[in-house]
């Protein structure tokens, strides 16, 4: 997995509570057996007139002067609520989000980002207040430091250190259990006389 | 020492501590489908890897599956039965268990695994999808996992997880007639909101909880992601045990014994302590039904919609989503909810398409009619269900009154399968989810309880039984 240590990009704004990931893609979008196109579905419904033709909405942020290039994106409460479908995290990747900033997010999706190199920042609402005021939209993520910094002006934050640590080395989750298979069959073995009508 | 269910749940599947609150745990089993469940197993075949367990993983088609009598693998999709026949031949590679659309046991993955006897009390279960804490309603640790995750899970047994805080609801007191396990918990995510359980596993229990049926308890949980808790749970109870009895993935003989001692522990001690503890007045529940488009956005099935210009204790982001629900919804504050014209009526989903779901709607629906341009669609939660239901001649009741009768699926819960009732078009769904364009573009939902719907469905309008 690509590793998050440092990202600068433009942050652009999608200020509501709730998106759910049927907002951030569609399930209709996601036509193939695939984590790959899906990028033109993210947000179908806000970001296009017409979804079929393609018609860009012209308020939808993302259709906005100066953001259609974002890379991170700022919401509110409970950002990627609803369907556990990973889809909304490849889809936001394939666009070239990298970060997500939200005063909370849907604990599914949340997992989700994480295993797809994406960071989820979690900020109160009074410092996302405090990056929207900074009206250049370049900001400045640091995942060694934990800071997010822009216009001369900086806010921390916090990440769970294994989520910390497995960003920053770009580490695939499945080799490193892997590698604890012989814990893993010990606790199995003896659960297996303990539990015996599991196995 | 007193521990709660959950630290209970936990603790039998530590594995290890992995620090800064993150444990690795052992997954006893898990579910797919073909929709995210297609995906993890291709990827997992790219990665050279295999599953660790195949007798533990189990995998269903629901998701985009036509439910019109006599289908095929062909969906209302576009290209759905690419994802039909991924799933089918990815399943026959890993040597997995399929409920196959022409299987007897074919049905949504979260009606079938209790009915099967997969899900048992105590076990860890997970599942590529957001709704698998309806298990929860068994006594068992389940939730819903990413495909990645789902990966992690099929080839170690075991997964990653952040430990979440302990939360429990206590529904105290008796409900009102008719009052449902659908209305408590649209109660509860109405109170305390979408969010309200965020970074929790939630404990329903009370007087209440104790009275309701293993599948009432299941439709409770289920809506547990609605409250955004990592899962719901109840104790296994008599009836607990009673309802996995005889199933066909069951223990029996001498392990059943063992089982049932097992389970018998797997309640909150007296003194448990809860990181969070709400306690819920049941008279104080009503027949709901969601107004906007967050489950959030609810109300009593007789009240008035409400005036976001008119509270004065919600935040401006909160005012203008309800202005915005108002309009996707073409409500109008103060409203009657009850002179509210539908057009459409839905019976189904993971969360209400059981047979004692439709048994009830079956003894409010004969000898009535649907109203007259309300389009009414049954979809039972699986081929059981529907077998089952047919024997009792319930399908007869529901044509008669004017219901649609199906094959099994998550059908119109979303769009998934390409099937709507239209644009625009007003919709009370027995289902969990009312986002904007869930049931098709523009289509509006309202979600309520299964006899709501009943009830709305012949009145064509919004109506409490």
């Amino acid at each position: 997995m690509e590793k998050f240590i440092t990202h600068t990009g433009i942050a652009a704004p999608l200020l509501r509570n709730n998106i759910d990931t049927d907002a951030i893609i569609p399930s209709r979008e996601m036509k193939t057996v695939s984590k790959l196109g899906l990028c033109d579905g993210l947000f179908a419904v806000w970001r296009y007139l017409d979804e079929k033709a393609r018609i860009p909405n012209p308020d939808f942020i993302l259709n906005q002067p100066g953001y259609a290039d974002a890379s991170i994106l700022i919401s509110k409460r409970n950002f990627g609520c609803g369907s556990s479908r990973e889809h909304a995290v490849w889809a936001l990747k394939e666009y070239g989000f990298k970060c997500i900033i939200a005063e909370s997010f849907g604990a599914i999706f949340y997992r989700n980002c994480i295993a797809n190199g994406i960071l989820p920042i979690q900020l109160s609402s009074e410092k996302i207040d405090q990056i929207l005021r900074h009206k250049n939209n370049e900001i400045d993520i640091d995942l060694r430091s934990q800071k997010i910094s822009f216009a001369g002006e900086s806010v921390v934050f916090e990440l769970a250190g294994n989520d910390r640590e497995s960003l920053l080395e770009g580490l695939d989750p499945i080799s490193s259990t892997l590698q604890l298979s012989e814990e893993i069959n010990a606790f199995r073995n003896a659960d297996q006389k303990k539990r015996t009508w599991l196995y | 020492m007193t521990s709660s269910l959950f630290e209970k749940l936990w603790q039998v599947h530590v594995i290890s501590e992995l620090g800064d609150s993150e444990y690795l745990l052992n997954i006893d089993r898990v579910f797919l489908h073909e929709r995210t469940g297609s995906i993890a197993l291709l990827s997992l075949e790219e990665s050279g890897r295999t599953i660790a367990s195949p007798e533990n993983v189990f995998c269903t088609m629901d998701h985009i599956v036509s439910t019109r009598l006599g289908r095929n693998d062909n969906t209302e999709m576009p290209g759905g039965e690419k994802f039909i026949q991924a799933t089918r031949q990815a399943a026959e590679r890993a040597g997995i268990q399929l409920f196959d659309l022409t299987h007897p046991d074919q049905g949504i993955a979260h009606v079938v695994s209790p009915e099967l006897g997969i899900a048992q009390p105590g076990i860890t279960l997970v599942c590529p999808d957001s709704h698998t804490c309806t298990l929860g309603g068994l006594g068992a640790l389940a939730w819903g996992i990413g495909s990645t995750n789902a990966e992690h899970a099929l080839a170690t047994n075991t997964l990653r997880v952040q430990k979440p805080k302990s939360m429990r609801v206590n529904f105290n007191g008796t409900l009102s007639d008719g009052v449902s396990a659908k209305d408590m918990i649209i109660h509860l995510i109405s109170l305390l909101g979408t969010a309200g359980g965020s970074g929790y596993a939630v404990e329903f229990a009370g007087e209440a909880i104790s009275n309701l049926s293993v599948e009432a308890r299941l439709t409770l949980c289920n809506m547990a992601v609605e409250f955004s808790a990592f899962t719901g749970l109840v104790a296994p109870d008599e009836k607990t045990i009673e309802y996995v009895k005889g199933r066909p993935y069951a223990p029996s003989g001498e392990q059943w014994d063992k089982a049932v001692a097992h389970w018998q522990t797997l309640h909150s001690d007296p003194n448990a302590r809860f990181d969070q503890e709400v306690n819920i007045d049941c008279k104080d529940i009503k027949h709901s039904v969601t107004w906007g488009t967050s489950p959030q956005d609810a109300m009593p099935a007789n009240g008035q919609v409400p005036n976001p210009d008119e509270l004065q204790d919600i935040s401006s982001t909160r005012r203008e989503a309800m202005q915005r629900a108002l309009q996707y919804m073409a409500l109008t504050p103060g409203d009657d909810i009850n002179s509210v014209k539908i057009d459409a009526a839905f019976i189904g989903s993971c969360t209400n398409s059981r047979l004692s779901d439709l048994r009830l709607v079956a003894d409010f629906l004969r000898g009535k009619k649907v109203a007259d341009g309300v389009s009414a669609i049954c979809v039972p939660g699986s081929s059981r269900v529907k077998r089952e239901a047919e024997a009792e001649g319930i399908d007869k009741v529901l044509i008669d009154a004017g219901f649609e009768w199906r094959e099994s699926g998550c059908s119109m819960c979303f769009y998934a399968g390409g099937e709507t009732f239209g644009p625009n078009k007003r919709v009370i769904s027995s289902t969990n989810r009312n986002f904007e364009g869930r049931q098709g573009p523009k289509t509006r939902t309202h979600i309520a309880s299964p006899l709501t719907v009943a009830a709305s469905a012949c009145a064509g309008f919004i109506k409490s039984a």
